[in-house]
């Protein structure tokens, strides 16, 4: 009998889900209890993939929640959950957000898009927010940062700095957004050295900073000496600096983790957009819509820049910025090949948001194929 | 070819250390008729405690030793609530990884962020010198060699000594035990403090030398495939040591598969590990005398002198 539960850690998932839940119900009944006499709070729910300590995607998210709380210290109550699994648990914990009387749900990772679908049609007065989905309803809006801007910059910078020109990546899950970061560094750093390749490691998985640091092992071992990374831990970094080799931090500014090796890091900025969008939500101005917000929208910004990077790489590095921003830019710009040399994008033109939502091929340049 | 083969053998290794300690801990429990499922659990106390002293006082063995405390105390919350108070093994174990993920959040909470310099390398003198297998077999930090002292340790006590013998006794037939007058209660809840030192010390390794930082959650699971390890290698020690290397080793190749461009879809690489792991159960539960041999006949039950 304990040989099933063992294997089965999703159980221990539900478990703790049911602890959870408990928490949630006494939750409900103090409010319940309190409502009457003091005015009535809004509630702002999040639900994360790891947990807030991971110093990467959910950490910047929850900032983001904690500024909301900061703003809204009189009317708004915020909660989350963290740890998510995708799946069944992400349904439920949903439901019970959305039961308990909240009025405005962010979903914060990709897998959680179909249940909060699913959910916002059986809570139409609740509203949802998913991040980096394609799913929206009347009550249901999504948002999602222009990453790959930043993975351009990065690109143009590790371009500049490899010796070995081998760059290496790890990465999640082969979803459109990890595929598009991969792609937009590839063709920023072939821009200004052509040699360069790019060796792509698939660890299935946002968070295990033991697993992450082994491929960061085995990128290194294999002559990367610039490791890029689209997991959350600052494991990677770590390893990175310690192998003394350059890095780019993910999500937030890691640089604790490799002073030395971090040449910069692409910030996930929430703040602004989660303090509009629970303003929109009080004054009932809340509208379903999509936001895809990059440098120009402030919701990804570069980390300070590695003081080992030469003055006319960074100077490089913040054109492109400001090409961005002013529109001048765009890193997907042809013509760019695939990996067989077709043209997927022709010269003089621009991969349009429904092309880069949907991206699910490698360009010229990364070596191995996309798992399926 | 050695300096392509070596690296990969070196990570393999470190993949493979906190198992070892963590499974190994947890054949000596299991021997003595204890199912604790609360592995992941202590581990990670045992993983945040180090990091924290490591911090602290930038000292390794203060730092090791304290990894080691923090899984015996959260070990000792489960001795004293199955065999003292006779609480349901597999939910007290349950319950204890969920509140030591918890612990470990809140007493890890102001050392996000930090860094540890990580454990001093050791060679061992003339034998470090062989080319390739010196620096590959002989130069480590404390805890992997340690790991395999441990293994060849348990493996010895358990066969060929006195303590050993009293042990599978209380695990095979604690009424037996009792009545010959051995402490049941107070013989496993030795093994259990083991146990949890052992993890403590896995997790160690983790926030110490495999990635010397705290992030909530980076044992990611590893305390449940210790779990697995102990039946995969039929309650024996230093089959849960093989057991372990072969889960690393399967996990680092298939990273570094990836690299190489190796065309096969990595989730099926991942999921590698975990299939060996089944086969290797099914072949050995297959023949159910020799499982019925090796799994201790009283593991799971709770002891009342009593009944």
């Amino acid at each position: 009998m304990w040989l099933t539960l063992i294997r089965d850690r999703r159980k221990l998932m539900i478990l703790k889900r049911i602890v959870l839940g408990v928490f949630l119900i006494t939750g409900m009944l103090f409010n319940a209890a309190d409502g009457s006499a003091a005015e009535k709070k809004a509630k702002v729910g999040f639900v994360y993939v790891g947990p807030i300590g991971d110093h990467g995607w959910s950490y910047q998210h929850n900032v983001g929640r904690l500024a909301i709380a900061r703003t809204f210290s009189d009317k708004v109550k915020t909660t989350y959950v963290e740890s998510v699994p995708y799946g069944a648990d992400a349904t439920r914990v949903i439901t019970k957000l959305a039961r308990s009387g909240h009025d405005l749900i962010f979903t914060t990772s990709f897998g959680y898009m179909n249940p909060t679908l699913k959910i916002a049609k059986r809570f139409p007065k609740v509203k949802f927010e998913h991040a980096t989905g394609y799913k929206r309803s009347k009550n249901l809006a999504t948002y999602s940062g222009r990453f790959y801007e930043g993975r351009h910059v990065v690109g143009l910078i590790a371009g500049k700095m490899t010796k070995s020109n081998i760059l290496g990546y790890v990465a999640s899950y082969p979803i459109p957004e990890v595929i598009r970061g991969i792609n937009s560094t590839i063709i920023a750093a072939r821009s200004v050295n052509p040699k360069i390749k790019i060796k792509v490691v698939w660890v299935s998985t946002w968070f295990d900073p033991g697993k992450e640091a082994d491929a960061t092992k085995a990128l290194i071992a294999q002559g990367a000496d610039v490791i890029l990374q689209h997991t959350d831990s600052p494991a990677p970094l770590q390893q990175a600096q310690k192998n003394k080799v350059w890095a780019v931090g993910q999500a937030s500014d890691m640089v604790n983790f490799g002073p030395k090796a971090q040449l910069t890091a692409i910030i996930d900025d929430w703040n602004a957009y989660y303090i509009n969008r629970t303003k929109a939500m009080l004054e009932g101005t809340w509208k379903s819509q999509d936001t895809w917000g990059g440098f120009k929208s402030g919701m990804v910004k570069m980390a300070p820049y590695n003081k080992a990077i030469p003055a006319d790489v960074v100077a490089m590095a913040e054109k492109a910025k400001d090409g961005i921003i002013a529109g001048t830019v765009h890193p997907f710009t042809g013509p760019i090949k695939d990996q067989s040399g077709k043209i997927v994008i022709p010269a003089g033109k621009t991969a349009d948001d429904g092309m880069l939502l949907g991206m699910n091929f490698y360009v010229e340049g990364v070596d191995g194929t996309i798992p399926k | 070819m050695s300096e392509l083969v070596v690296p990969v053998l070196l990570t393999i290794i470190t993949a493979s250390t906190p198992l070892v300690f963590a499974a190994a801990g947890e054949v000596v429990v299991e021997k003595s008729g204890v199912l604790n499922l609360g592995v992941e659990g202590m581990m990670i106390v045992g993983a945040v405690v180090a990091f924290a002293v490591g911090v602290k006082t930038e000292s390794a063995t203060l730092a090791i030793l304290s990894g080691a405390t923090g899984g015996m105390l959260t070990a000792f919350i489960f001795g004293f609530l199955t065999l003292r108070l006779l609480a349901n093994q597999v939910a007290t174990g349950l319950a204890l990884t969920i509140f030591g993920l918890g612990l470990s959040a809140l007493i890890g909470h102001g050392f996000v962020g930090k860094t540890f310099s990580g454990l001093p390398k050791i060679g061992i003198p003339l034998l470090e010198q062989i080319p390739v297998l010196g620096s590959l077999l002989f130069v480590h930090d404390i805890l992997v060699f340690l790991s395999v002292i441990a293994v060849f340790l348990i493996t010895y006590v358990l066969n060929k000594t006195r303590l050993g013998l009293i042990i599978r006794a209380v695990g095979e037939n604690h009424h037996a035990a009792h009545s010959i007058g051995y402490s049941v209660v107070w013989v496993r809840m030795g093994c259990i403090l083991f146990g949890g030192s052992m993890a403590g010390l896995g997790g160690a390794y983790l926030s110490l030398a495999y990635t010397p930082l705290w992030v909530e959650g980076m044992t990611a699971g590893r305390g449940w495939i210790a779990l697995a390890l102990v039946v995969f290698a039929s309650w024996r020690a230093w089959r849960a040591f093989f057991g372990a290397y072969l889960f690393g080793g399967i996990t680092i190749i298939q990273l570094h598969a990836q690299g190489f461009g190796v065309d096969i879809a990595s989730q099926f690489l991942s999921m590698l590990p975990y299939l060996a792991t089944i086969v290797v159960l099914v072949l050995i539960s297959n023949n159910s005398s020799r499982m019925m041999l090796n799994a201790p006949a009283d593991l799971g039950k709770s002891f009342h002198a009593s009944d």
